[in-house]
């Protein structure tokens, strides 16, 4: 959780007063030293929730703990990505028979034909029978992290490649942290406050976006893949041989983005000749009112030097620039270019050409996302969702305290101002641990505010039978408060393992649930028992506990 | 003394009554378990995968324009649904299965505002997408949860009743198991959504039934370990009867609470608000007709001595 910091001395003071009233509590202590203790607790814990209430407030105010609400009460966008990993590591193998082939040609041995098969492996095919020990030699020494595998191919010999299983773990948990990183610069660019970003699970990716108003945009920018590739156009074969038979080996058929007019085809050479690794910069140029804006790419040095002999090399030849697997633009390389400067033209609006350039400077993802989950809640819709909450609460909460203290009279307003307390603390605790409110912790708190009812009424009663059955009062509340307590605690002890398995084995609202259950046991416990006996305390130690009124 | 619901000293014969009231639930669970299997939950989006939108309409239309409008999207089928009262016009519309998750929301938008034109504005203002993958995860974790929470209790209780009988423990799941299905029959029957925030509430009645039950059963502890010569089943009749002025005090303000939820929380609200309604009932009454009778059948069962069974608690 990206929450502003906040300041640790106010729950500091809250649970150093805690615990201060627990060992009076235990060493039965002054009584009314507790009942002042309770004052300033209650007034303390009020005083700190203030913040989530009020937005105007002082200054020295705002660095207090605010109560975070959930997505489903603020209104936002909470999104899960899933990383598609395979891809990542398929990419990476293509890669890998690239690199392969360019220490081929520097051994003077012919270059094998790469095919990327549809279970992600790939099949690299060599073209003479004669150098296969020479290419084994060589993968045996330079490329170790690969695992070949004979293909049955009837011609040629072909290997099926594969990574070693740590190699594999490793470039999936590199492509993890890059995606997680590249999406986080991402939603940065979008100018919203206390975003999140986090990995969830192996392969997953959180998102959560508060009060967003667009969330399409934040959709479109995140689920780019924005690979720049740069290969070369096949100008021998004939693009139209190819459309009809399918492309000859070691090419494929690419398109242009879609336009009116279908979007357009090419014939390009698989091998990647460079990639958009060493993009420093990107932004968005005006360019003339024919073609629209374009974006200009800023390589660093040793991306510029590749570029520059790429260049070079091919003089005359036809360039295509790539992004995911669009070719936006393929110029004819009329001369080296040095510097490292690389215009993408492709009939853009301005903002295409914007979200373009974010995307380049961000960098790529390792591999594609897919939104798996999506819940965007519109901010009128959360607002609604806390009035009614609020109102119905204060109604219910309402309903109990009054009865309360018409059933139990004197008993009914100590078992009240426990009640209260209780409210007050859980909520306090909640924002100091910066757990997030949702619906279904609203449900918790509903739980423990009926529990800590309960463990009122169950000592009122208690203390009405023992009353009844002729003990004094000061008997009947030690009685009551010890027999209560026996029942509460087996209750409360397996409510609250109960919250925690949920929470190891919930997932977020789940978890939501069960923060706020724990939470709650242990705040209804100090203030039904420890809090609320103060008074019974005081009252017997100033020998004035003639009557109870309950 | 203040007020009292409840005359002190009352006597009412809860458990010589056990046998009608757990064959009444019996029938009761046994419609609940088919009602399950053959017409099964109202799954949300949470948990069967989908989406779903709410819409909010300036002036009034029904379902089947809604789904005439949307026809053009080519989305699979559609299911739609008034939300609130009738004249907020606040539709929900689910869909089944979607391909291109990511842009649904604007496009559902687009396609209502051009079938309806500018005289009746489309909003939407909720959007809900759970891929299936997804919503197994979330069905196999809700679970999970439940069944390991359920366990433990089990055997917590178990061990702490020890004293009065090992079955205690039995005696709350079972409660519990029974409140479990009484609520997703009822939810099966209303046809309310079952999806996260739903779960959250039978999470909650899990953890009202067995504090309800540990309540009585901390009082037959008492009672048994004081009066070792009296037969369990008394024992229990009178503990229940000494519990029973707090356990309708208690289940009655928190029933109110609830109402209150129920009325004024708003349709969001409203199967959380349901569960907990109708689970706060069935847990009052299983701590008393189902959890009891249960100790008692195990106890006859194993033709234990009690008086050797209880040593002092």
């Amino acid at each position: 959780m990206e929450g502003a910091s906040q300041n640790p001395i106010p729950i500091a003071i809250l649970l150093t007063l805690a615990v201060i009233f627990l060992y009076l509590h235990f060493t039965n202590g002054s009584g009314m030293m507790r009942l002042l203790l309770a004052g300033v607790l209650a007034s303390a814990a009020a005083v700190l929730l203030l913040p989530s209430f009020r937005p105007d407030l002082p200054d020295f105010m705002e660095n207090l703990p605010k109560i975070q609400l959930g997505l489903d009460l603020q209104g936002g966008t909470h999104l899960l990505l899933e990383v598609k990993l395979p891809a990542a590591v398929s990419n990476a193998l293509r890669r890998r028979a690239d690199d392969l082939n360019r220490a081929l040609t520097q051994n003077k041995l012919a270059t094998g034909i790469v095919t990327q098969n549809p279970d992600g492996s790939v099949t690299f095919a060599l073209k003479n029978s004669d150098e296969r020990s020479a290419f084994l030699d060589l993968t045996d020494k330079s490329f170790p992290d690969l695992v070949l595998s004979t293909v049955n191919s009837g011609g040629t010999p072909a290997f099926k490649f594969a990574f070693q299983p740590r190699e594999e773990i490793h470039i999936s948990n590199n492509a993890m942290d890059q995606a997680l990183e590249t999406i986080r610069n991402r939603i940065d660019q979008l100018g919203v406050r206390e975003t999140t970003v986090e990995r969830e699970g192996d392969n997953d990716i959180l998102v959560q976006l508060p009060g967003i108003q667009d969330p399409e945009r934040a959709k479109e920018l995140i689920g780019r893949t924005a690979v720049l590739e740069f290969k070369l156009i096949d100008d021998k074969n004939p693009l139209g041989d190819a459309l009809k038979n399918g492309p000859p080996p070691g090419d494929e058929i690419l398109h242009g983005p879609i336009q009116a007019g279908g979007a357009e085809s090419y014939l390009v050479e698989s091998p990647v000749l460079m990639t958009g690794d060493s993009v420093t910069d990107a932004r968005v140029r005006p360019g003339s009112s024919l073609e629209g804006p374009y974006v200009e790419v800023h390589l660093d040095s040793r991306g510029a030097e590749t570029f520059g002999s790429l260049t070079a090399n091919n003089v005359g030849r036809r360039l295509a620039i790539i992004l995911d697997n669009t070719v936006y633009s393929a110029p004819v390389i009329k001369e080296p270019i040095p510097g490292g400067d690389v215009q993408i033209t492709g009939n853009f609006t301005f903002e295409e050409a914007h979200e373009l350039a974010i995307v380049l400077r961000s960098g790529a993802l390792p591999a594609p996302v897919e939104i798996i989950e999506e819940r965007t809640v519109g901010p009128s819709l959360g607002r609604d969702s806390i009035h009614q909450g609020e109102l119905s609460f204060i109604v219910g909460a309402a309903a109990v305290l009054i009865f309360m203290a018409i059933y139990y009279s004197g008993a009914g307003l100590l078992a009240d101002f426990g009640l209260t307390l209780n409210i007050l603390l859980l909520v306090c605790v909640m924002a100091a641990l910066q757990a997030t409110l949702t619906l279904p912790g609203i449900a918790g708190i509903v739980l423990t505010l009926g529990m800590s009812v309960d463990a009122n009424v169950l000592v009122n009663e208690r203390m009405r039978e023992e009353l009844r059955a002729g003990k004094s009062p000061r008997e009947a509340v030690k009685v009551a408060y010890e027999r209560a307590w026996s029942a509460i605690r087996d209750s409360n002890i397996s409510t609250f393992v109960a919250g925690l398995i949920l929470f190891q084995f919930g997932t977020g609202p789940v978890k939501g649930f069960a923060v706020t259950l724990c939470v709650g046991v242990a705040t209804g416990i100090f203030s039904c028992f420890v809090v609320t006996r103060a008074w019974y305390d005081f009252k017997i130690q100033a020998r004035r506990l003639a009557k109870i009124s309950v | 003394m203040g007020l009292q619901l409840i005359p002190p000293g009352i006597n009412l014969d809860f458990v010589g009554k056990r046998h009608f009231f757990v064959a009444l639930s019996t029938v009761i669970n046994l419609a609940a378990i088919l009602l399950l299997l053959f017409v099964g939950l109202n799954y949300g989006v949470d948990f069967a995968g989908g989406s779903l939108i709410q819409v909010k309409f300036d002036k009034a239309t029904n379902g089947d324009q809604i789904r005439k409008a949307l026809t053009s999207m080519d989305v699979g089928e559609i299911t739609v649904q008034d939300f609130g009262a009738v004249n907020l016009n606040q539709f929900l519309v689910r869909f089944e299965k979607v391909k291109n998750i990511g842009s649904l929301g604007k496009r559902v938008e687009e396609a209502l505002n051009e079938s309806y034109g500018a005289s009746n504005h489309a909003e939407v203002l909720r959007v809900e997408t759970v891929g299936a993958k997804v919503g197994r995860d979330l069905r196999l974790d809700g679970f999970m949860a439940v069944a390991f929470a359920t366990v433990f209790m089990g055997i917590y209780i178990a061990i702490r009743f020890r004293n009065v009988s090992w079955s205690f423990g039995a005696g709350a799941v079972i409660a519990l198991i029974h409140d479990v299905l009484v609520v997703t029959g009822a939810l099966v029957l209303s046809r309310l959504q079952f999806d996260l925030t739903t779960l959250a509430g039978l999470l909650t009645v899990i953890g009202y039934s067995v504090h309800d039950t540990i309540i009585v059963s901390d009082r037959i502890r008492e009672d048994a370990a004081q009066r070792r010569r009296e037969s369990l089943e008394s024992v229990m009749n009178r503990a229940i009867n000494e519990t029973l002025s707090r356990t309708l005090l208690t289940s009655g303000t928190v029933l109110v609470v609830l109402l209150a939820l129920l009325v004024l929380g708003g349709p969001i609200l409203r199967p959380f608000a349901f569960t907990l309604f109708i689970g706060i009932i069935t847990g009052t009454y299983s701590s008393i007709y189902i959890a009891g009778p249960v100790v008692l059948y195990w106890e006859k069962g194993h033709g234990a001595n009690r008086g050797a069974a209880s040593r002092a608690a």
